[in-house]
């Protein structure tokens, strides 16, 4: 154990953490009495989520994955998937998907226990994960709600163009705002989405000082294990709120004190004392066992700098901000430049990019079991970055939701060993420069 | 004298080498990984070393040249030998615990007539001992597990045919039994002993080893003196969490079992091991540092415990199915690498008529294949191509590696080692040396 706090058993949290806790509490509290409160709710997903815009509607906002990952990380997830299965969804589907239809089959409470109402509206923002539309599609004939459907083009090329861009306006425009003033009775302002739109770019600002802070040595923040949590609020119903923005500048606070003071990042046993790997991460993590998967890492010194994972709900490290002053345009390239909308070779630049700029030691793929559609090209990615980095790669496989697909002795082994190995060659370079 | 212990913990044997400070394997230890990898740890070590004083020995007997020519067949006659004297060690405890456990109420009325029955078990089984150990004999296992078992088993359905007890009933106390005398560590301070018996053993054998008996004593005491200092040890392999070694002691399988083949031949560009529950195709630098890997994920399906399973299926020991697969005049596919699955497209295949030597020749390709597909995700096989673990042993496998990965990556060196088992061991042992050495 590397960490500081061996004898305390009390697991440690930042008070971000609790902040964004209560956060996402209260947002499950609103969908619980949306209806009774004369309000109406909208799902999406996280991914090309139009959070401002829905907002602009006084829309409560109900992300799937969220409730999947937070039933996951409840020990929810396996009965809900067993239900789902007994209705007839195979083995190979998606585990979000099948922990939603099974959270909704047994009775649609949420993951803190409160009911989730049926939505009003769904609003899909297709944005590279084919899996989302199908999903949408079975939740639509069980609750016979209005479906919004936003297309937006594939960055095939790496770049978004100004056709591109205008299909994505012009669908704004002429279906998913008039859908949703239908749906809710609220007239679309877009000054109000103007007012959203400069939260959000705030808040932007912040996180991706906080992601970037990680090139810090040692790094103040886990980009992966804790960069999810601080990830929660923008990827989920904050992103154009003021609590979000409050949020993210308390975090950036808290960071800054951390690289002030050369602290390593907060794990649920203390601080990191010793940061002895560093490395990129691409897929998301397990959430089922989130804590025993994050332990294999701290427990070895393994601190994650950057992550693909922290940038599906929006990619700003690379300049991109909300921008008030072309409130649907904005919309449309934040939707398009979408980590899951983008294309292999450009997810390779960026990971590469990430390699270099916050000196990682090793790149790792955790390929997830249930999702045909990102596993696919995962390991040429890995040839790929290992090659042009020089840099030792790994690859675990896990899931999403689903407890049966994580073996825990076989991912600590494999972990244990990618480590080593790094170590290894760290050492032999060390070895041979000397 | 310094000494490097590498420990391989695999899921179903456990292997040890003894390396010297001139890197010279001195000696290689295995056992079955029985139910505690603690005492798997400590008995394979013990082996380890028993065979570095045999090694030592072998090297003083050149200097007596009275042995000349015979030396080879000496020394292989004393190592049965001494075998057959560990193994009357063994017996003589199994029959204690056997005997003890029909003390208990469980047997009730039964426990006398057991008890008389076991006696007559057990004194055939060391009457039958020397026979196990006669110089060309052969036996399926060289574990103490497996050959009492094999030898209780004949001598107990025999004698239990003719009393009032079953041989259920036989077989049940021999399996409550063995667990117990298979996790006793045998005091090592007893091994001086048990040479000297071996040693008297074997010259008793031919008149001309008899002559020389005198001239063996000296060295050979001066082997078990050498006082062998256990320097550093390194512990690998699946249940090397559970080693009591700390941290700094342990390694992960993959770098030892890269380094290892890197030992065996420093030409070695990629490895595949496939071992009881795991496959690893690893590829290792000029140096032997490992730079990509990958293993099974989720699932055995297509390892070493396959074979075993199908095996047990056919009712055959494991080291037979190589041989009969390389009997195969003709090609059976078998898809499945899921074990259970296989096992019933083995029972089809039966039953529609096909010979077993060409069911048991698909079911290698069958996990040869799945060997490919994860040597393909590793980055491809490199030349030199080095193929490790225990399903290395087997023929059969060997020679269907060999085609596929010609046909799919070219001519090349392929090399498979007889010690090819003890090859993570190699790799740990090699790093507790440079532990101490660097």
């Amino acid at each position: 154990m590397n960490t500081a706090a061996n004898v305390q058993t009390e697991v440690q949290k930042e008070e971000s953490m609790l902040l964004q806790k209560a956060m996402i509490s209260a947002n499950f509290d609103a969908l619980a009495t949306a209806h009774e409160d004369g309000k109406k709710i909208s799902s999406t997903f996280v991914p090309g989520n139009l959070n401002e815009l829905l907002m602009c509607f006084d829309l409560v906002r109900n992300l799937p994955e969220i409730n999947a990952l937070q039933s996951a990380m409840r020990k929810q997830t396996a009965g809900y998937i067993m239900e789902a299965e007994r209705s007839g969804h195979s083995e190979d589907v998606c585990s979000y998907v099948k922990s939603d239809l099974g959270m909704m089959a047994k009775g649609q409470i949420g993951p803190t226990g409160k009911p989730l109402p049926t939505p009003d509206v769904l609003l899909l923002s297709y944005t590279g994960c084919f899996t989302f539309m199908k999903w949408f599609e079975l939740v639509r004939d069980q609750y016979d709600c209005e479906t919004a459907m936003l297309h937006v083009p594939y960055q095939a090329d790496g770049e978004i163009t100004d056709n591109m861009r205008d299909f994505v306006v012009m669908q704004l425009k002429e279906q998913i705002i008039p859908t949703l003033e239908r749906v809710t009775g609220v007239k679309f302002d877009i000054d109000r989405l103007r007012e959203n739109l400069k939260e959000s770019a705030k808040a932007e600002e912040d996180l991706v000082w906080v992601l970037q802070a990680a090139k810090n040595r040692p790094s103040p923040i886990d980009a992966y294990f804790g960069g999810i949590y601080y990830c929660g609020p923008i990827f989920s119903a904050f992103r154009g709120s003021k609590e979000a923005t409050a949020y993210y500048a308390a975090l950036r606070r808290e960071v800054a004190e951390r690289i002030e003071q050369g602290l390593g990042p907060i794990t649920p046993e203390g601080v990191l004392d010793e940061e002895r790997i560093r490395l990129v991460v691409e897929g998301p993590p397990n959430w089922t066992h989130f804590r025993d998967f994050w332990k294999m890492f701290y427990d070895e010194g393994a601190v994650v700098v950057a992550s693909s994972y922290t940038k599906v709900g929006g990619v700003y490290d690379f300049g991109f901000r909300h921008d008030p002053g072309n409130p649907l345009e904005t919309l449309a390239e934040y939707c398009l430049g979408c980590y899951t909308n983008r294309s292999l070779p450009a997810r390779v630049d960026m990971l590469c990019n990430y390699m270099d700029e916050y000196s990682a030691d090793g790149f790792l793929v955790n390929s997830i079991k249930s999702c045909n559609s990102f596993s696919a090209g995962q390991l040429l990615m890995l040839r790929e970055i290992e090659e042009r980095t020089g840099k030792p790669a790994g690859f675990i496989e896990t899931d999403l939701v689903d407890p049966r697909y994580f073996s825990p002795a076989n991912v600590k082994n494999r972990l244990e060993s990618y480590f080593q190995m790094i170590e290894q060659k760290k050492a032999h370079g060390e070895r041979t420069a000397a | 004298m310094k000494s490097f212990i590498g420990i391989d913990l695999g899921s179903t044997t456990t292997k040890a080498i003894v390396l010297d400070s001139e890197k010279t394997v001195l000696g290689r230890g295995i056992t079955n990984s029985r139910s505690n990898y603690a005492i798997a740890a400590e008995v394979a070590k013990q082996e380890a070393f028993l065979d570095a004083r045999f090694f030592l020995f072998r090297k003083l007997l050149q200097d007596i040249p009275a042995l000349q020519d015979q030396r080879h067949d000496f020394l292989s006659n004393f190592e049965q030998d001494f075998r057959l004297e560990q193994y009357y060690e063994q017996l003589g405890e199994l029959g204690r615990v056997c005997v003890e456990g029909c003390g208990d109420d469980r047997l009730g009325k039964d426990a006398a007539e057991t008890r008389a029955l076991l006696e007559a078990v057990f004194r055939q089984l060391h009457d039958e001992a020397p026979g196990l150990f006669e110089p060309g004999s052969s036996r399926k296992s060289d574990f103490f597990r497996d050959i009492a078992g094999s030898q209780y088993s004949s001598a107990a359905e025999k004698i239990a045919s003719d009393s009032t007890i079953s041989f259920d009933a036989m077989l049940n106390v021999f399996d409550r039994s063995i667990i117990e005398v298979e996790n006793l560590v045998t005091d090592s301070n007893d091994d001086e002993a048990k040479f000297m018996h071996a040693l008297e053993r074997s010259c008793a054998r031919s008149s001309n080893y008899q002559d020389v008996l005198e001239q063996l004593h000296a060295p050979l005491k001066a082997v078990l003196d050498t006082e062998l200092e256990e320097t550093y040890v390194i512990g690998t392999g699946y249940g090397r969490a559970t080693l009591p070694f700390s941290k700094e002691h342990i390694r992960s399988e993959i770098l030892c079992h890269g380094l290892g083949a890197h030992i065996m031949y420093p030409e070695t560009a990629t490895v595949l091991d496939i071992g009881g529950q795991d496959t690893k195709a690893i590829q290792v630098d000029p140096t032997g540092i490992v730079e990509s890997f990958q293993m099974n994920d989720r699932c055995a399906a297509g390892c070493g415990r396959y074979l075993g399973y199908i095996a047990d299926e056919m009712n055959l020991g494991l080291h037979e199915l190589g041989p009969m697969a390389m009997q195969s005049k003709r090609k059976v596919r078998i898809n499945s690498t899921c074990t259970v699955f296989a096992g019933a497209e083995l029972r089809d295949r039966l039953s529609m008529g096909e010979k077993r030597e060409d069911i048991v020749a698909g079911l290698h390709r069958a996990i040869i294949l799945r060997a490919m597909s994860i040597l393909s995700r590793s980055g491809g096989i490199r030349d030199q191509f080095t193929f490790t673990g225990g399903v290395a042993k087997n023929e059969a496998a060997v020679v269907v590696l060999r085609e596929l990965a010609f046909e799919n990556y070219g001519a090349m060196t392929m090399n498979v080692n007889p010690d090819s088992i003890f090859t993570g061991a190699l790799g740990a042992a090699t790093f507790a040396r440079r532990a101490v050495v660097h």
